[in-house]
């Protein structure tokens, strides 16, 4: 039996224990009314752009009292948007969030994001007509402007000249002097490279053989594209294709040009002699490592080409600081932080896209660098392959591609397997 | 003369009269709520946190729940009709089932076999116990990451088979070698476990039926199966129950090592609800998918548990 004092307890106990568990369903951040406590989920750890990031988050918050802190919570690239939808799903959405070009049809046309058109415009000295229209677009639905175009950074060819001079190859620059800086020069480099040190000669970063959109770096230079402008019709199985990736697999398993499927090689490790990246990755190069250089991706047969990454930041609609975080973004977007994050993120402002201004906040890289990979790749880039309802899309193309990563595949059979996979998805 | 008295009295008692009010709080019920509340912190978790979501399940499955857009629309059974007409279910599920049997048969082998081995009074054989049982406490991400590199082209794996002149495959990017590769990880992190319970399992079998045994001339094989195997079948049946409906609910090395590849080889049934719950989306075909576990892990167990009467042959 219990007593009724210990049965008191008991039950205080009890619905003590009640209002606990109610109080973890509660947020952190609760209300409107209150000073805004921001977070805006980003993809890069890297500590010299979270320092930046920082430091203009803390100018903002010197003269916004309204605004108690701003946190960039980063994000771990692979599953990137995955955490963030699953954020979003469970309550948890940020106030911003930076959105890479294979998501943005999906955001931008949910409608889960805040225009951001007026208050862009509105914003003191923000010069709202010096962002290139040509970044802007993947980020516009009926006329308005749904995420601000953060970076759109060109894919170039990082090289490690002291591993290809060691091998005995002409560096790109060289070839480039000469008018032979094509693909089919890359890659007998790279396999020589590769023979004479046993590193890798050519990595296309975060491909790994499941990220194939960042294949495009190397097919659009055969004309290639992964779907029509229109996203209707499968590409793949067109000539181009076949004609860039029958190139690609002889690269990879007859050259050994690259590394097969499942070897690592890194190349700000020193692992391999070249990778194809954008510029934010230069902050990986280390000051006393190896001699490097920065130039365009190698032309193709249809000559000479530049491939574009876009990432965006869009304020959630469901962010209980909407306003205060669209604030915010005008303020990190302005001339003059534009500048600033130009050094990792090439901004979209025409007046900040020229080598000079660049050259400012780019301390490793040279101004004919920043011109050739940069400033001319914005200009004439295609964007990486986009497309509503990407994830589910991505995952047909990465499952019908793998029977090519074999030494015996027929390439062409593979391609059309790939579009048996996705143009039904395609053609609704 | 108190009420009571005169009810016990009988013959003098008025037909009507009332009874008195007997005191609602009755140290019966009150003990009753003391154990209710002892109860409740487990009731109030399993409620919330079991019971609550198994009905939203329901609930989503049938609906359409787009994150991003926000919305939540009932659309009845189609996303049942949906999963009929799935053309990646049966692949899905031969994958799934393919996963499940090769789990069951290696880590059960593997389990019993090293029990078997370690049950011997010999020294050192604590030392190895604490060695095979090692991998069960280290983290699981952990473990397939470490495993993920081992088993790269130019891995420690076929490093190994390199010095012994053997040309080791891709492991995890050949359709046949990937299902076997992330099974023998698993077996590896979790046969310690099973082989923990069949050693108590073991060590509770009577020494003087093998002493028997051996004065009727049987071999040390023909007591195996004779003795120890019936003995021990109810361990049997428990560990399998726990390995079947695990190995139904494998994520976190098919995430790590194959993301479901190559191909949908290793695209098994959670990784598939993940895909589609969480890459592309789909919430409410995803909380499909779920039930579809739910009821698969359901009738294997009922099974199980019905097929003890059958080869369990000692059950206290």
């Amino acid at each position: 039996m219990v007593k009724r004092g210990k049965g008191l307890r008991i039950g205080a106990a009890a619905l003590a224990g009640v209002l606990a568990l109610s109080a973890c369903g509660g947020g952190g951040d609760e209300g409107g009314d209150g000073p805004a406590n921001l977070r805006m989920t980003v993809w890069s750890a890297n500590e010299a752009h979270l320092k930046l990031l920082n430091d203009i988050a803390d100018e903002y918050r010197q003269n916004h009292p309204d605004v108690s802190g701003i946190t960039f919570d980063p994000l771990p690239f692979d599953t990137y948007t995955t955490t963030l939808t699953t954020q979003i799903a469970g309550g948890n959405a940020p106030d911003l969030a930076w959105i890479f070009e294979n998501s943005a049809p999906d955001f931008v046309a949910s409608g889960a994001l805040l225009p951001l058109d007026d208050t862009l415009k509105k914003a003191e000295g923000y010069q709202y007509d010096d962002l290139s229209p040509a970044t802007l677009k993947l980020w516009q639905d009926g006329g308005k402007l749904y995420a601000y175009p953060f970076s759109t950074s060109p894919f170039g060819v990082f090289v490690n000249t002291d591993m290809l001079k060691k091998a005995g190859q002409k560096t790109p620059a060289e070839l480039i002097a000469a008018g032979q800086w094509t693909w089919d020069a890359a890659l007998a480099a790279a396999s020589a490279t590769q023979k004479a040190t046993g590193k890798a000669g050519l990595v296309i970063r975060d491909f790994d053989y499941k990220g194939w959109d960042n294949l495009s770096t190397f097919w659009t230079g055969w004309g290639a594209e992964a779907w029509s402008a229109d996203g209707k019709s499968c590409g793949f199985a067109a000539p181009e294709m076949v004609d860039a990736m029958t190139t690609l697999h002889k690269a990879i398993f007859t050259d050994k040009a690259l590394p097969g499927p499942g070897t690592t090689a890194d190349f700000f490790a020193g692992d391999a002699a070249m990778t194809i990246t954008q510029i934010s990755r230069a902050s990986l190069l280390k000051d006393n490592g190896f001699a490097w250089d920065l130039v365009p991706l190698p032309a193709g047969p249809k000559g000479n080409y530049a491939v574009v990454g876009q990432a965006g930041i869009g304020v959630l609609k469901k962010s209980k600081h909407a306003d205060a975080a669209a604030d915010f973004l005008a303020f990190l977007s302005n001339p003059t932080n534009s500048a600033k994050l130009a050094q990792f993120f090439p901004p979209p402002r025409q007046s900040q896209l020229t080598a000079e201004t660049l050259a400012k906040t780019n301390p490793k890289l040279k101004p004919e660098q920043l011109q050739k990979v940069v400033i001319d790749g914005i200009t004439s880039g295609v964007v990486k392959p986009n497309h509503a309802g990407q994830a589910e899309l991505s995952q047909q193309v990465r499952a019908g591609l793998d029977p090519l990563w074999k030494p015996d595949a027929d390439v062409k059979a593979v391609l059309d397997g790939v579009c048996a996979k996705i143009q039904p998805m395609l053609a609704k | 003369m108190s009420q009571t008295d005169i009810r016990v009295g009988g013959a003098q008692a008025p037909p009507t009269a009332a009874r008195p009010p007997r005191p609602w709080w009755t140290s019966r019920r009150r003990d009753q709520l003391a154990g209710y509340l002892f109860i409740a912190p487990q009731l109030i978790g399993s409620l919330l946190f079991v019971f609550l979501p198994l009905v939203l399940v329901v609930w989503y499955s049938l609906h359409e729940w787009n994150v991003l857009a926000g919305t939540f629309d009932f659309v009845g059974p189609d996303n049942y009709s949906a999963l009929a007409d799935d053309p990646n279910l049966g692949s899905m599920l031969r994958a799934t089932g393919l996963f499940s049997v090769g789990l069951v048969v290696f880590n059960l082998a593997l389990a019993l076999l090293l029990a078997v081995l370690l049950n011997q009074r010999l020294r050192g054989t604590i030392v190895f116990r604490t060695i095979f049982f090692s991998p069960v406490v280290v983290s699981l991400v952990a473990w397939t990451i470490v495993w993920g590199f081992l088993l790269q082209d130019n891995g420690g794996v076929n490093g190994l088979l390199d010095t012994i002149g053997v040309d080791g495959p891709n492991w995890l990017r050949g359709e046949g070698t990937a299902m076997f590769s992330v099974i023998i990880v698993q077996v590896f992190k979790n046969v310690g476990l099973n082989m923990v319970l069949f050693l108590a399992a073991l060590q509770g079998v009577p020494a003087e039926l093998y002493e028997a045994a051996e004065v009727d001339g049987a071999s040390r094989m023909r007591q195996f199966w004779r003795i120890t195997v019936p003995l021990i079948s109810p361990t049997i049946l428990l560990t399998s129950i726990i390995t079947v409906v695990g190995s139904l609910q494998v994520f976190a090395q098919i995430a790590v090592l194959t993301q479901g590849g190559p191909g949908t080889s290793t695209t098994v049934l959670v990784y598939y609800l993940y895909q589609q719950a969480f890459q592309f989306h789909h919430f409410g075909y995803g909380a499909t998918l779920s039930i579809l576990l739910f009821g698969i892990v359901l009738a294997l167990t009922v099974l199980q548990w019905q097929m003890r009467k059958r080869w369990v042959f000692h059950e206290s």
